[in-house]
């Protein structure tokens, strides 16, 4: 690889200053003159009519300055994914109806948050309750209660693919088996809860502040459900604690109703929502039942695959039509397949609705995908590293669902981590211990960076981003991509200041705000780092071109003969001639009739599904005490292509965070429903891995250099956890012999499966 | 409900606050202090983001009552080092890369703060021992412990 000045540097992050002084700003820690205090009321029922709502005594009481319901709206709906009108099917206020416990049925503003907690409970609201349904399998059967009109059977959505001939194929293969594998409901818990500050000016130009990973989409959904031009609203990122695909819904009842209410009430308002909303309604993970069938030769070599996924989708639709389909793609990462089916159903249930969550789709369908290939190496007596590294996706390799393999280091992923770990002989740990036992696991995927395509109808590049230079030689950057807290503002920083040869302090970055940063699709499907890196790249090269032409004028020498290093712009071989980075940038401006240096870059995938994807293959190991089932995770080896890294240190951020949300997937997190009523909404009963129930970490990073990524950088904040789930599984399994099909893995289905072996 | 007039030390100052009976110490440090680097990420004592020093020990701001903090020196993130300055363990986070969106760092800060003022080196289990109250979702706290670790 060619060595950077910055790129591949472990450098500290530009704003991790701010965040350690407490300086930087989140949406609740901004406050305006005026300001009221925003609360939403929400459902006590998972199924029920809006008979009437009587806002009366609410709005009398001191400090209240506005009530609004759904009939105060539009009554326009919404939904994430508006290309297509089914999936346009929620209210960002209830109107009629409510599907869910929690679902937003009014808002208050007052003066003070006590006041706005008395006035919910002054609003009184009749309902008429409906049979409600909440199991998947029940919900489309003949009879059962209809969420929503337009979806009969309850289907959101349905997604069948196929390539080959599965059915044929199964008859030449030597193996064939078939497992049904389930997953719980999870949950992002993003440290920030969501928050969102609206005001209006006199001019009817609405401005928010919102917690989002999506500030173009809110400001298109909103424009949407107030009836009113996007481009006169105004969506300001700030600071974000966190978001793992749970701030990317486009628009949220939060944001909605604190534009609503601070139009109602003519002031600012500011909803912050409470932990207890947040686990209760927010958006998560979606639970799934997949069946998988999956036949190979003896040697090894998968030939088919069949497979059908029943997705528990919730209310409503968020991002879960896309989810349905990445459930069946996402299986053709990181192996080859002659062969594929698979049938996905979305359905709707009245339980708060699922979306998009780290991973989309993966973490439930890697668990399988490993899980079985696990018990099929066991089957033909074969090393599941040996049978992964047979069918893995090389360099130049199409999947089964079209994924163009660009760049893979998926077989030296698992060489390395094999090496690294002791695979070959930990594996083989005599298990004579009656009180503990060792178990040893792989976990393997593959993931794209970033989507090709918007969810709406759009003109706009998917990533673009403007350079300003000012007089003293520093650089203003604008930026749509938003910065959630996984680093982006540092690497478009870093790319901006490699290309010019300035020092990154010299960079300046504002990072979505509409009114003025250039539009970028947000946050999500891992595309920020290709997307917005390269839309930099591109940037950055354009000023640089600008500058080279003014300063190969003065020197009488060719552009293409220039360097920019060190704050300066020189001749190649001859350092001594150069001019500093200032005097380029006023020379530049001298020649331009004072018009300021400003050049814009964008980037749009060339791929409408990805441009690229990474690879990944983690070792896990774990001890299981025998006697009570209590599991402890000691290790993960992980070796992970992500291209190359761009910033060492925020990659193995990105994957340390993914492992303790993937053993938290794995062995403790799990929202539980009584019908639809969430039992256990809160942080010590989600029970999130902790600081002390974390295991070593190993990272090898494999480096490749991928053709489309910015210095050949690819994803690493959502492929890094779909590995960690099935590693997990594995292992115990390795322990044990106890296979686990449903997730998670509690010390209770770990003894059952020792005693149903015992039997 | 009536406020009374309460006197607090905070980061070395003495303040005068009006409160209610209920107002917890989180809510008067944010909204009438201005003292915005201390987060509240659950405001039920279970996650530790609203962790600040009283008398050097560290408490669930959010669970604590304001009454309940006169006569105690407070220190919140902003009165941990002044003006540009840091104290060892934020530069550690910063070159340790342990921050990631910043939410629960001011909390665990401060939580590692106090293990390193009664242990000078501590080691890693005591570390991750003195830290799990604190969540976090983003960097799996592998970084964070490295990086108290680091501190010398
Ligand atoms: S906000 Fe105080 S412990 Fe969570
Ligand atoms: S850095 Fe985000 S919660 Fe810790």
């Amino acid at each position: 690889m060619k060595e950077y000045r910055l790129i591949g540097k472990r450098l500290p992050r530009i704003d991790a200053r701010d965040k350690v002084k407490g300086r930087a700003l989140y949406t609740d820690d901004i406050s305006m003159p005026g300001m009221l205090y925003g609360l939403i009321l929400r459902s006590p029922y998972a199924h029920a009519k809006i008979v009437k709502i009587d806002t009366s005594r609410a709005l009398k009481l001191p400090g209240v300055k506005a009530v609004v319901t759904g009939e105060d709206t539009a009554k326009v709906k919404f939904g994430v994914i508006s290309r297509s009108r089914k999936f346009i099917d929620e209210y960002p206020l209830a109107v009629d109806k409510v599907r869910f416990i929690g679902e937003e049925v009014a808002a208050v503003a007052a003066t003070d948050p006590d006041a706005a907690m008395e006035a919910l409970d002054l609003i009184e609201v009749e309902y008429q309750e409906l049979p409600a349904v909440f199991d998947p399998e029940e919900a489309q059967k003949p009879g059962a209660p209809q969420i929503h009109e337009h979806a009969p059977g309850n289907i959101s959505r349905e997604h069948h693919m196929k390539k080959g001939d599965p059915d044929r194929a199964f008859k030449e293969c030597d193996l064939v088996r078939e497992d049904t594998f389930t997953t719980q409901s999870a949950i992002h818990a993003y440290m920030e809860p969501r928050a969102a500050l609206a005001s209006w000016d006199l001019t009817d130009k609405l401005m928010v502040y919102t917690s989002t990973q999506t500030p173009y989409y809110v400001q298109q959904h909103l424009g949407r459900t107030l009836g009113m031009n996007p481009d006169n609203i105004r969506i300001i990122k700030p600071f974000v604690g966190g978001g793992f695909g749970g701030k990317s819904d486009g628009l949220s009842a939060v944001e909605f109703s604190a534009a609503l209410l601070s139009k109602h009430a003519g002031r600012p308002v500011k909803i912050v929502c409470s932990r207890d909303e947040e686990f209760t309604a927010a958006r998560r993970k979606h639970p799934a039942s997949i069946t998988m069938k999956t036949g190979v030769k003896k040697d090894g070599t998968i030939v088919a695959r069949q497979s059908r996924a029943i997705l528990d989708g919730g209310a409503y639709c968020s991002l879960g039509p896309l989810t349905t389909v990445l459930m069946g793609t996402f299986q053709t990462l990181p192996f080859r397949f002659e062969h594929f089916q698979y049938d996905g159903y979305r359905i709707y249930t009245n339980k708060p609705p699922c979306g998009a969550m780290r991973g989309h789709g993966g973490p439930q369908v890697h668990f399988a995908q490993d899980a079985q290939l696990d018990m099929i190496a066991e089957e033909l007596d074969l090393d599941p590293v040996e049978m992964a590294l047979k069918n893995g996706l090389k360099t130049g390799d199409e999947s089964a669902a079209g994924f163009k393999i660009v760049s893979s280091g998926f077989a030296e992923c698992l060489r390395k981590v094999s090496e690294a770990a002791d695979w070959q002989d930990k594996k083989r740990t005599e298990k004579n211990d009656p009180k503990k036992a060792y178990g040893i696991g792989l976990g393997c995927g593959g993931f794209p960076s970033g989507a090709g395509f918007y969810f709406n109808k759009t003109t706009s590049a998917h990533s673009s981003v403007i350079i300003k230079a000012g007089e003293g030689g520093g650089l203003s950057v604008l930026t749509g991509a938003s910065d959630i807290g996984q680093g982006s503002d540092s690497v478009v920083c870093q790319i901006v200041a490699e290309v010019l040869g300035l020092p990154i302090e010299d960079i300046h970055i504002t990072s979505a705000d509409t009114e003025i940063t250039p539009p970028d699709m947000g946050t999500y499907s891992s595309r920020v780092t290709v997307a917005a890196g390269n839309a930099a790249l591109n940037a950055a090269k354009a000023a640089r071109e600008a500058l080279f032409k003014v300063v190969a004028d003065k020197f009488e020498a060719s552009p293409d003969d220039l360097l920019a290093e060190e704050q300066k712009i020189f001749v190649k071989g001859s350092p001594e001639i150069y001019t500093s980075f200032v005097d380029a940038v006023n020379l530049y401006q001298k020649k331009n009739q004072g018009s300021p240096l400003v050049v814009k870059g964008s980037y749009n995938s060339p791929d409408p599904l990805s441009p690229t994807y990474s690879f990944g293959a983690y070792i896990c190991e774990v001890e299981v005490d025998l006697r009570t089932g209590e599991l402890t995770v000691l290790r993960y080896t992980v070796g992970h292509d992500c291209g190359q890294p761009l910033n060492p240190m925020s990659v193995e951020g990105q994957i340390e965070g993914c492992i303790s949300m993937g053993m938290g997937y794995a062995i403790s997190e799990d929202l539980r429903f009584d019908g639809g009523q969430t039992l256990n909404p809160s942080f010590l009963g989600y029970a999130m891995p902790t600081a002390n129930q974390m295991p070593k970490i190993e990272i090898t990073h494999v480096v490749t250099d991928d053709p489309h990524g910015p210095f050949g950088a690819k994803e690493t904040g959502e492929g890094s956890l779909d590995p960690v789930a099935p590693a997990i599984v594995n292992a115990v399994y390795n322990a044990t012999g106890v296979r686990i099909k449903d997730l998670p893995i509690t010390s209770g289905k770990i003894l059952q499966g020792l005693k149903d072996k015992d039997r | 409900m009536e406020k009374e007039l309460l006197e607090l030390t905070v980061n070395g100052e003495v303040q005068e606050v009006a409160v209610k009976p209920n107002d917890t110490l989180l809510e008067v440090v944010r909204d009438n202090l201005g003292l915005i680097g201390t987060k509240e990420a659950c405001g039920v004592g279970e996650c530790g983001a609203c962790t600040v020093l009283m008398e050097g020990r560290p408490v669930l701001s959010c669970l604590t009552l304001a009454l309940d903090a006169t006569e105690q020196e407070v220190t919140t993130i902003e009165g941990l080092s002044t003006g540009e300055d840091l104290d060892p363990i934020q530069e550690s986070f910063i070159q340790y890369g342990a921050v990631q969106c910043g939410f629960c760092t001011p909390g665990m800060i401060l939580t590692a703060k106090e293990l390193l003022g009664r242990d000078k080196n501590p080691d890693e289990a005591e570390i991750r021992e003195a830290i799990s109250g604190n969540l976090c979702r983003c960097t799996g706290y592998a970084k964070i412990v490295e990086a108290v670790q680091a501190v010398k």
